[in-house]
């Protein structure tokens, strides 16, 4: 199976070894995996700060660059969720619909399109606190959330499950936002940076050695508030621990 | 009218860490006690799209549901007068009071109201007004807007409490017991009851059907200030039509659980006809909502039933408190709806928001709170409200984003040291992302270098 | 033109498509003991779900709760209290009521709610200016849940109609709950039938 990798600019720059893990992770299950060269940015931050017509040019050029796959994998929630759900700056023709609708999340990806549960390269003998970020929680779905009476289901949690060696630990506050939220993070730093810290505190409180997200952004944020206040807590993303890091 | 600084008032509230960790988690329980309730009910979901789907059902007839509300309402005794806006609303309700010779008024918990600044109206014209929830009248007594619509005064510690009741109504400002100071005001507020010539409510809901309006309370408050003076003024927004009686079944049920994890409030009271020799007047009010109907990304905002979770469960509101909206709504809701009472004042509001969708998700009447924020941005990007540095950053990022080539040159400057940032981020915020976070680090090469090593053609 | 029409005219040209209105499902749910399911509830909320009074008289059964009560003033025919509602001029006059007694015409066993209106008491201050309220309740009149309560044609005929759930109460400074706020310190729900038919139509008030 052909895919298309899209690496968002953050892993790119600071976290590369998310973006090998991820394409080494697609090739363990047989994929062909694709870096379309010219990529860029998918355009949610202009987006999320409501300027459509600054985003325009660049969600045209994503558009662009992965129009050509079926498949389009990116281990980013947030983004996949902005592709999906919120690209609109772009004239929505039959071409930038299908690349929109062939865009996924890494671990959706993997639970749902290739449909694997079983990674038995993978050893990860660590405590885990489990964050999902927002986008990837209500805009993709891909857990249930606390607000909403339904059937639990959490489709990271299912697939890191498989993983030997890997314990659970739960934070007081199962789902709430970490304070990342793009823009955010700077243009209201002082709330950001309380709820950052208040997520780390939480997650450390319940014995997390490790915090593990599909979302790097959200670790990044998180990582700063918790190498700034001194606290031992280490943070990978789940396209590590999948494709066999051991720390 | 200057720009409401979120950000800036947030961090002020934050400052002050005892007050700020009680209401982050007093409000966290507030919460959870939803989430337990919602919880007991199977139908908890299936309530939502029903409540969701009466008041849509109801906002898209709304004309017609006033007109028979008014019917009713006269056909049963009372007097029903109508406020294009907050002004016209404030003169009514003075005149009443003028036509009656009343000049003091109890009054009970109405948001309208304080939106309508109906007080300082009213104050201003030599009428008496005693807030009788004890939430608002801390508020008053202390000269400041309530916080939270439904908990005015959560951001108060008994402390400040006991020092705005010493300072006001005589108690012993060093006792800070909650029993004492709650009965203190019980004690104080029991005379005016009986001694007002009118009292004041709002309205949870109005029922078309039969012409009538429900309040829904705790304390006992409203209830004392309708029944005691021959004078009732309810003031409603016409957006709080419900069809039928039967409809409350919904409504009753969702609105405490969804307020403040009780299934209903201790005193839910209906009111259809004065008692006889009295008189019950009510102001239906429009200012603003007439107009927010016809938009058409907006008009679901229109459903809500005050309810406050969404205030509860956002991590922003929990954090920065009701007062740095610098408006009557604050939290979720005031974000969606006070740009259109002001789009400039309020135009920081929208980006006082990580888009994380928690409220959407609480919310009884499914009002779909973070797409409205989304689409608030873009009317605020579209109509040149955005602060400067902003609005820069974006024309800058998005030059630089839709170029390859200058793509590249960037992450490969931001990789090998933050020094080395490009100015794309305008006037280094990277100051604020650094003032209590660190920064990443500088790895050996970006995931394009490796992949052209690793996998990629020569290009 | 006047604001009535200005309102009106601006409502029908911006309401949006028509949307349909959905039926009320009833959640009907068969009740074990609804007694005890309301009993449960109302604890809950504050308020005190009192043994069934036997062969007791209920003026002895509320003198006993409360010893010292100097006014009891009872809307219902089943007790004397020692002043009876329709003898109040005002409103006003019913500041200095220790325990006021009314008979809820249903009760709700999804919350511990009970229903009254001004028929039930009386003068509508007292359930609110007494410092103690006791309801008579027929167990046989308690409903499911609130949707079997909204289909009560009181709310149709009454001018005004509460349904109460336990005492006043209030949570506004620190979260820290206080039962008795500024209306009824306590609500005490007496399980016992009405007196006959007859006997009840013989005393009623006309409101």
């Amino acid at each position: 199976m052909k895919v298309a990798l899209f690496v968002p600019c953050y892993v790119d720059a600071f976290f590369p070894e998310v973006g090998v893990a991820t394409l080494e992770l697609l090739e363990r299950f047989g994929c062909e995996v694709d870096f379309p060269l010219d990529q860029t940015c998918c355009g949610q931050p202009m987006a999320n700060s409501g300027c459509q017509s600054d985003a325009h040019d660049t969600e045209a050029l994503f558009a662009r660059n992965f129009a050509a796959y079926e498949h389009i994998v990116t281990p980013s929630g947030s983004c996949a969720h902005h592709v999906r759900d919120q690209m609109t700056a772009i004239e929505q023709t039959a071409a930038v619909r299908a690349v929109r609708r062939n865009t996924h999340e890494l671990v959706e990806f993997l639970h749902d399109v290739l449909g694997v549960r079983e990674f038995p390269w993978a050893e990860f003998p660590h405590k885990v606190g489990l964050h999902i970020g927002c986008a990837t929680l209500r805009g993709l779905r891909e857990a249930s959330a606390s607000e909403i009476r339904e059937p639990a289901f959490n489709k990271p949690a299912r697939l890191l499950g498989a993983v030997k060696g890997l314990q659970f630990v739960q934070p007081q506050r199962a789902d709430e936002c970490c304070g990342f939220g793009g823009t955010f993070s700077v243009f209201e730093e002082p709330v950001s940076a309380k709820m950052g810290h208040d997520k780390v505190a939480d997650h450390l409180e319940a014995g997390a050695e490790y915090i593990v997200s599909p979302d790097m952004s959200c670790v990044m944020h998180q990582r700063g508030c918790a190498q700034r206040a001194g606290l031992p807590l280490k943070f990978i993303h789940v396209a590590q621990v999948l494709n066999g890091a051991r720390a | 009218m200057s720009r409401v600084d979120h950000a800036e008032a947030s961090s002020k509230f934050i400052e002050a860490k005892d007050h700020a960790e009680f209401h982050d988690k007093r409000l966290w329980d507030l919460r959870k006690k939803r989430d337990v309730e919602s919880e007991a009910l199977p139908e908890w979901e299936e309530l939502r799209s029903l409540a969701s789907a009466i008041k849509e059902h109801t906002l898209t007839h709304l004309a017609d549901y006033l007109e028979e509300f008014e019917r009713n309402a006269t056909t049963n005794g009372m007097v029903v007068h109508w406020a294009r806006d907050a002004a016209e609303h404030n003169q009514i309700v003075f005149d009443i009071l003028q036509a009656h010779d009343a000049t003091t008024l109890v009054k009970s918990k109405s948001m309208l109201t304080d939106e309508c600044e109906m007080r300082p109206f009213l104050d201003n014209r030599g009428i008496e007004i005693v807030e009788t929830d004890l939430g608002e009248r801390i508020q008053q007594l202390d000269d400041e807007p309530p916080s939270h619509i439904v908990v005015p005064a959560v951001h108060k510690l008994r402390g400040d409490v006991a020092e705005v009741f010493g300072r006001t109504i005589g108690t012993d400002p060093k006792n800070s017991d909650v029993p004492y100071l709650a009965e203190s005001q019980r004690n104080h507020t029991r005379p005016y009851y009986l001694r007002a010539q009118a009292g004041m409510t709002g309205a949870n809901f109005a029922i078309a059907e039969t012409g009538s309006f429900v309040v829904c309370t705790n304390e006992g408050n409203a209830d004392l200030g309708a029944n005691l003076p021959n004078l009732h003024i309810a003031s409603i927004g016409i957006e709080k039509l419900l069809p039928k009686v039967e409809h409350l079944g919904v409504f009753v049920r969702m609105l405490s659980r969804s307020a403040l994890g009780s299934p209903i409030t201790q005193i839910t009271s209906h009111f259809r006809a004065p008692r006889p020799g009295t008189e019950m007047h009510v102001v239906l009010v429009d200012n603003g909502r007439s107009e927010r109907l016809g938009m058409e990304d907006f008009w679901y905002s229109l459903k809500c039933i005050r309810c406050g979770a969404c205030m509860n469960t956002c991590p922003v509101y929990r954090r920065s408190g009701g007062l740095s909206y610098g408006s009557t709504y604050s939290g979720p809701i005031g974000v969606i709806i006070d740009p259109t009472f002001n789009l400039r004042k309020y135009s920081s509001l929208p980006f006082a928001s990580t888009l994380n969708g928690s409220c959407t998700s609480v919310c009884p009447v499914k009002i779909n709170i973070h797409e409205q924020i989304y689409k608030w941005r873009q009317i605020i990007a579209e109509r040149h409200q955005l602060p400067m540095v902003k609005k820069e950053a974006m024309r800058v990022a998005g030059k630089i984003l839709s170029s390859p080539r200058m793509y590249r040159a960037a992450v490969e400057a931001a990789a090998a040291g933050i020094e080395k940032l490009p100015r794309f981020l305008v006037y280094n915020p990277f100051n604020a992302w650094g003032r209590q976070r660190e920064v990443p680090a500088s790895p050996p090469s970006t995931f394009r270098q490796w992949y052209l090593k690793n996998r990629g053609k020569r290009e | 033109m006047s604001s009535r029409e200005f309102i009106l005219q601006r409502v029908r040209r911006n309401q949006p498509a028509w949307r349909q209105l959905p039926e009320v499902p009833s959640f009907a749910r068969p009740l074990a003991d609804p007694l005890a399911d309301f009993g449960t509830a109302l604890k809950r909320m504050g308020g005190t779900l009192a043994d069934p009074p036997g062969s007791a008289a209920l003026d002895d059964v509320i003198r006993a709760r409360f010893p010292t009560a100097r006014v009891i003033c009872s809307a219902d025919p089943q007790v004397e209290g020692t002043r009876r509602v329709d003898a109040v001029r005002h409103p006003g006059d019913l500041a200095d009521v220790d325990v006021g007694v009314v008979r809820a015409v249903f009760g709700v066993a999804e919350t511990g709610s009970v229903w009254l209106s001004e028929r039930e008491f009386g003068v509508n201050a007292l359930g609110f200016l007494s410092q103690h309220l006791v309801v008579l309740l027929d167990p046989r009149s308690i409903v499911a849940n609130l949707h079997d309560a909204y289909a009560h044609a009181g709310f149709r005929e009454a001018r005004y109609a509460v349904l109460m759930t336990g005492p006043s109460a209030t949570a506004d400074i620190e979260g820290v709950l206080i039962r008795g706020a500024q209306g009824i310190r306590s609500l005490t729900v007496i399980p016992v039938a009405a007196k006959s038919a007859a006997t009840a139509t013989t005393q009623r008030r006309t409101s």
